[in-house]
């Protein structure tokens, strides 16, 4: 058994297990957790089929920004979970059946699919062709026959982030803000006030 | 040796959770966005898994295309678990029948 299989079996086993652990953690700080794991094994299977740059992507876009992302809200709202988890029993067995069908449907077509003509599977793996990295490969594509589906991308994670500030944005009543327009609009003659009161008198504000 | 069907069994079984994940935890809006990010995670993977016995880059270009949806969307259905959360004070998925639907 060579490196390569022991880490493929390795990374596979311990991804299923945290994604099953995901779905039944009684407590979703802990659901949160095994999602981590569960990208970090993913970005591990990347790595073994030779797509570097896109295991790095996983670790820092899912572990570092959905899954943080995840945990926030998580432990931000105050949330009854025990009330949540009501009727996970009675759900199981038809979630189970479904799986069970799903998941025998997805391996038949697993096992019965072979390439269509004039597709050429290859056997051993690369990451790039020679003298390439695979960055550079995935930029050399992305930039040139991608480059508006790269934009669109962009255009959505704009769109997202606006709708996210958009959605969770408010204005508390009640609260003092810094009214900048004001400040700078004062003048001495409504903001100096001079006064020379005599001995023993007060000045009225 | 490690085959384009080993990678395809193990995102057939990582998307089955996923589906599993949204049947079981049906009242919990935040397991359920977590069983769709193992959905996207396990579609990454056909695809990187097909990118790499075809010897072709696209299946990865399109890998980062969904990982960039999935994060919008992470985005998105948070913020709305928040604002939800602030009007109702709970998140409970059968709670949310205002609209009558």
């Amino acid at each position: 058994m060579t490196v390569a299989v022991f880490s493929f079996y390795l990374f596979a086993v311990v991804l299923i297990t945290a994604a099953v652990l995901v779905i039944t953690s009684k407590n979703p700080v802990h659901s949160v957790l095994w999602l981590i794991v569960c990208f970090f094994n993913a970005g591990g299977l990347f790595i073994l089929l030779g797509a570097e740059f896109l295991a790095m992507l996983l670790v820092i876009v899912y572990v570092g920004a959905v899954a943080v992302l995840f945990l926030f809200v998580v432990m931000m709202l105050d949330i009854d979970f025990a009330t949540l988890r009501r009727g996970f029993l009675s759900y199981l067995p038809l979630g189970l059946v479904v799986a069970g069908v799903i998941l025998g449907e997805v391996l038949f077509a697993v096992g019965s699919w072979v390439p269509g003509r004039g597709v050429m599977m290859f056997d051993e793996l690369v990451s790039a062709p020679d003298g390439m990295t695979n960055t550079q490969w995935i930029g050399s594509v992305l930039y040139t026959r991608y480059l508006f589906v790269f934009q669109a991308a962009g255009l959505v994670l704009l769109v997202s982030m606006i709708g996210a500030i958009v959605l969770t944005h408010r204005q508390r009543v009640g609260t003092k803000r810094q009214n900048i327009g004001q400040q700078v609009a004062r003048t001495p003659a409504n903001a100096v006030h001079p006064a020379q009161p005599g001995i023993g008198q007060g000045i009225d504000l | 040796m490690i085959g384009l069907s080993h990678y395809l069994v193990v995102s057939a079984a990582l998307f089955v959770l996923g589906v599993l994940g949204i049947f079981i935890n049906r009242k919990n809006v935040i397991i359920i966005l977590m069983s769709i990010e193992l959905i996207l995670l396990a579609v990454n993977i056909n695809f990187v898994a097909f990118s790499a016995y075809l010897h072709q880059v696209h299946g990865q270009i399109f890998a980062m295309f969904v990982l960039t949806v999935a994060a919008g969307e992470a985005a998105i259905g948070l913020a709305i678990l928040v604002i939800y959360f602030r009007n109702r004070g709970t998140i409970a998925v059968d709670d949310a029948d205002m609209m009558k639907g």
